[in-house]
């Protein structure tokens, strides 16, 4: 039995991470549709629930078309790429005690090192698309998730210093008393920025603007690499969100129901979240988006680094 | 485990290779990117994970990207790889082939000598790292931020737009 548990994990959690990332499609619609005062897809199935299965039967049997003047290896590398850095990055998550793939004492870097190695692929599609519009998009990511990426590292730095550990079953354990949300407002805060720029979430989808770059650097994708481009940025959501309980919001800790429940509820909550905030916010120009970064966010992680750093230093908590 | 080790160092060296050879420049970088992740790996093996991560954050994750921003930003078309084509011929590598050669026959020999112990491996924790980056080496960390800041002030200063110079 207990060999086999390191497989049922890994393939538990990659089963989850990708029924999760197909379900949020139906859930986003749906969730758009309620704010929006109308009812979304409801045809298919109970309440809709089976527009996911159409959809992807119907992306399956799509022409997945090349373009000839694209640069054909890279064009095929770059949806590949969202995809695995993502999914490595469930590998480090702690769903519950005992539920999970690694348990790295670097798990936290992992993480950062996976998000950074995912900008390639927004990149590398702009890139060989060979196409104005997806070139623009592909640059303004690039620009957009290495300034963003900055202070993405540093947010979380003030929750390395009071848990004391990069591993994330470490600070999850060290959240038993106080959950570090309240300690760390300001952790949370620019992390949550962070993290909808790093997945290019409205209002930070810059990169695939429809209104002004026909949908950015995937706009010469068609069939399942577009699929994959669409899978890879839900995954993203349900990622950071994951990744947000776990730093900030206790992980697994929660009384009464099991540890995993709590985990599954607190994440959904972000995930709803960040629907919340497609449907409410407008898209800011692309220099407001670069100022903001750097003249707001970045000052204040420094900040609260700073005052962390002390406070734990004087009173060692 | 060592196979582990000689199979990245394996992906290291070749991709290593078709960085040098490839002809196109985004293709090249890619080539670079994959050496850099199998060097990170080896540093995996090694037993220095905050050392790998770094590795994949960093130069990875982070300077290979501007590179490619800026190869793309310059938008070079196939006509640079035709450029390249014709600057890649034997009178251009010769030279450098034979300094390479006379490495590899130091190695070779150096190998056949005496051939180091096979993976002795302690891991040196993140915590490990800190300790010693800001107690021996703090003076070097801080030498390294001061030449840091002196980039990043060059940088701005060379950036700086035209009009906003101050009048004689």
């Amino acid at each position: 039995m207990s060999a086999w548990l390191p497989w049922l994990n890994i393939f538990g959690v990659l089963f989850g991470a990708l029924t999760t990332a197909a379900m949020l499609i139906w859930v986003e619609r749906r969730l758009l549709a309620v704010w929006q005062d109308r009812y979304g897809p409801n045809r298919v199935g109970p309440f809709g629930l089976l527009q996911v299965v159409a959809d992807v039967i119907k992306i399956f049997t799509k022409e997945d078309w090349i373009p000839p003047f694209a640069d054909k290896p890279v064009f095929i590398l770059a949806p590949a790429v969202v995809m695995t850095t993502v999914l490595m990055s469930f590998a480090v998550i702690p769903f519950a005690p005992g539920i999970g793939v690694v348990d790295f004492n670097i798990g936290l870097l992992f993480f950062l090192a996976m998000s950074s190695l995912s900008v390639y692929s927004v990149m590398l599609a702009g890139w060989s698309s060979n196409s104005k519009y997806s070139l623009l998009g592909g640059m303004r990511s690039a620009a957009q998730m290495l300034s963003y990426e900055v202070f993405m590292g540093l947010s979380l730095a003030g929750v390395v210093v009071m848990a004391g550990s990069f591993s994330l079953r470490d600070i999850v354990e060290a959240q038993r008393n106080v959950w570090f949300f309240i300690p760390q407002f300001l952790g949370l805060v620019t992390f949550l920025m962070a993290g909808l720029a790093e997945t290019h979430r409205l209002p930070f989808d810059l990169p695939e603007a429809e209104s002004e770059l026909i949908a950015g650097y995937h706009s010469e994708y068609s069939g399942m690499k577009f699929g994959m481009f669409f899978v890879g940025e839900y995954l993203g959501i349900a990622l950071i969100s994951s990744f947000i309980v776990t730093m900030f919001f206790g992980g697994w800790l929660g009384p009464f129901l099991p540890p995993f429940v709590w985990f599954g509820l607190k994440t959904s909550v972000f995930v709803a979240l960040f629907i919340l905030l497609r449907a409410s916010l407008p898209r800011p120009r692309f220099d407001q988006l670069m100022a903001f970064a750097w003249k707001a966010m970045l000052p204040l992680t420094l900040l609260n680094l700073v005052v962390t750093g002390g406070l734990v230093l004087a009173f060692g908590f | 485990m060592v196979w582990l080790f000689y199979l990245a160092a394996a992906v290291a060296l070749f991709c290593t290779v078709m960085v040098i050879t490839r002809l196109n420049a985004v293709h090249a970088l890619l080539y670079m990117v994959m050496a850099l992740l199998s060097l990170a790996l080896i540093f995996f093996l090694l037993g220095a994970p905050f050392i790998a991560a770094l590795e994949v954050i960093v130069y990875a994750g982070a300077i290979m990207v501007l590179f490619v921003f800026v190869i793309m930003m310059l938008n070079i078309g196939p006509q640079s790889v035709d450029q390249e084509r014709r600057w890649f011929n034997l009178s251009t590598w010769r030279g450098l082939v034979f300094i390479a050669g006379i490495l590899l026959i130091e190695l070779i020999i150096a190998l056949r000598l005496g051939f180091p112990e096979p993976l002795d491996v302690t891991e040196v924790t993140p915590h490990q790292v800190s300790l010693s980056l800001f107690g021996p080496y703090l003076l070097g960390v801080e030498l390294a931020s001061m030449l840091l800041l002196a980039g990043l002030v060059g940088a701005y200063h060379l950036g700086r737009r035209e009009q906003e110079r101050p009048k004689k």
